[in-house]
């Protein structure tokens, strides 16, 4: 086995920055079963939604695909951070208000829901695979902001959208940590997660605390969906097929209905799914990925950090 | 004419599946009050609980609190409303600590007001010494006791106009189970009526100034609680007596 070190710096961050657009999606799968013990296999497509929102609003509508800069690029880059995040979390409410809440409502068992979101992820994405939404070809990403190289980390070169994309994860991820933890709204998502009926029992609507807690995850997702887009300059209706299993397999490695967890899974996946091709070749990267998943689950059932969207 | 009770029951049946666990029943808490009811294993008192706060609502029949029907209202209005229960085995907050359990308890007044918060917080910390000291501790690494004591504080962080509690004193040391008490008698002083749910008979009527007993899903006998204490049947049902 001869291994490529010269290719460590380059693997190195292109895991890092991987695995933390894995966690941004996974906060949506984690989330989601904090309160609801269900996996949202949907949330793959959710993700998809994102990125098809900007390729719409900026490429379609708006034609914006010459390079921008200053004010503009600022602008267009929050603007696109809201329109992704309320187009999937908007979304996310509304598949959980039509798929899961009837279900809920007749006390379905858990095989119910499970066979639902698998249903719901591929209705979404072969809804936008027809030729009146995204077709079957893949569409190059609106090209607003330039591609050029902003930084040298440990010798590899980085570039602006990646670097955009890690700063906007971090900071996601804090704020995240803040809603959850010190704010009301947040603070009964984790009594939800905790015991349902206490969280019942001291006046929170439950019904509004899941809406919410797709709302978040979905919004989250719709962010990644649009960086991901944007990193890799495409945007397609099987877009979420691969980032969603990652991120799923990121959630349940750190420890699924754990926010931090997902962080943690994320990055670790990111990083040994790349820098496994220093040594073997790049094709070995998705059995190695889910390897690992297998391995951890063998000795840790929970997952790294253990279950629990309580976890502080 | 007599004023409308606080909390009325009027024929209520409750069923899972087609299992009925409570068959119509008719109880009532006056203002006031500290109402036990009382019963052994699988009678049905749990069931009659969550019945009221709508966790389980009825399958029939009704519940009207001041006078006015809440029957099949959602469980976060019931509590809106100002019926607030303490469950049976607690259901503390596993991963929340001490101080955030008690701000749960608030949830439904919480709007921001977090100096009338500080203000209940240290009224339940007087209360219970111990969950002050333990403040910042997980609610799940809590003994029973203190588990007990937080229920009952978080419960009271929620200003109830009726405090309902299921079977405080299972599974406590007697030492606890009399602080528990002594906190029940307390606060009912203050003005808050209690409906009181045990399997421990001797308690709960010494408590109460009313007091059901329950058998299968139906109320066998209504009484004062002394007379309830002195009655044949009650005495060997639920005091041990041969
Ligand atoms: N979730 C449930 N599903 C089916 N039966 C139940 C359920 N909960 C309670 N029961 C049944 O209803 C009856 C009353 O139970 P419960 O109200 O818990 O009694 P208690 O609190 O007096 O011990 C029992 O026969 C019990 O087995
Ligand atoms: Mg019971």
């Amino acid at each position: 086995m001869d291994c490529n070190t010269g290719a460590f710096p380059n693997l190195f961050v292109t895991g890092l920055i991987l695995g933390m657009l894995y966690a941004l999606i996974a906060l949506g799968y984690t989330m989601v079963y904090g309160v609801l013990k269900l996996i949202n296999f949907a949330h793959d497509a959710i993700f998809m939604i994102g990125a098809a929102s900007i390729f719409y609003l900026f490429g379609v509508w708006f034609g914006l695909n010459e390079p921008t800069g200053g004010v503009v690029l600022v602008s267009l880059i929050a603007v696109g951070f809201l329109v992704s995040g309320l187009a999937s979390g908007g979304s996310a409410v509304l598949l959980e208000r039509l798929a899961y809440r009837p279900l809920r409502r007749r006390g379905a068992a858990r095989l119910s829901f499970l066979i639902a979101a698998v249903g719901a992820s591929f209705f979404i994405t072969y809804l936008f695979q027809q030729d009146f939404l995204l077709g079957t070809s893949e569409h190059n990403f609106p090209g607003f902001m330039a591609t050029e190289s902003a930084l040298t980390i440990i010798g590899a070169q980085v570039n602006n959208r990646r670097v955009l994309a890690v700063l906007t994860a971090v900071a996601l991820f804090l704020i995240l940590d803040f809603f959850v933890n010190k704010t009301r709204s947040g603070r009964s998502i984790r009594a939800v997660a905790q015991d349902i009926d206490a969280a019942r029992l001291m006046g929170v609507n439950v019904d509004r605390v899941v809406a919410l807690t797709f709302f978040v995850g979905g919004f989250f997702g719709g962010i990644a969906g649009f960086l991901y887009g944007m990193v890799f300059s495409k945007v397609a209706w099987n877009l979420g097929f691969f980032p969603g299993i990652k991120a799923f397999t990121a959630a349940v490695l750190g420890g699924i209905g754990n926010v931090r967890g997902a962080l943690l899974g994320g990055v670790t996946l990111g990083l040994v799914e790349n820098l496994s091709t220093l040594c073997i070749g790049a094709e070995w990267k998705n059995p190695i990925a889910f390897s690992v998943l297998v391995l951890v689950l063998i000795f840790r059932p929970t997952g790294i950090l253990g279950e629990g969207l309580s976890a502080r | 004419m007599a004023a409308t009770p606080l909390l009325e029951l009027k024929g209520v049946k409750v069923r899972y599946g087609v299992i009925e666990a409570v068959k119509g029943i008719d109880m009532k808490v006056n203002e006031g009050e500290v109402v036990t009811l009382i019963g052994g294993n699988g009678a049905g008192k749990t069931t009659t609980l969550r019945a009221i706060s709508m966790i389980h609502a009825p399958a029939e029949g009704q519940v009207l609190f001041q006078g006015e029907d809440i029957t099949g209202v959602p469980s976060h209005e019931v509590v809106g409303r100002g019926i607030v229960q303490v469950p049976e085995g607690r259901h503390i907050f596993p991963s929340m600590s001490v101080y955030e359990n008690l701000e749960m308890g608030a949830f439904i007044r919480d709007k921001g007001d977090r100096k009338g918060l500080g203000e209940e917080v240290e009224r339940v910390y007087e209360l219970f010494p111990v969950l002050k000291e333990r403040r910042k501790q997980a609610g799940g690494t809590l003994s029973g006791g203190e588990q007990q004591m937080l229920a009952i504080g978080r419960a009271l962080m929620a200003k109830p106009k009726l405090l309902m509690l299921d079977e405080p004193s299972m599974g406590l040391a007697p030492q606890v189970v009399e602080t528990v008490f002594d906190v029940i008698a307390q606060v009912n002083s203050e003005g808050i009526p209690v409906l009181l749910i045990e399997q421990n008979a001797q308690m709960a009527l010494g408590a109460a100034k009313r007091g059901y007993v329950i058998e299968t899903g139906e109320i066998v006998l209504e009484d004062r609680a002394e007379k309830l204490l002195g009655n044949d049947e009650v005495r060997k049902a639920y005091l041990g007596e041969e």
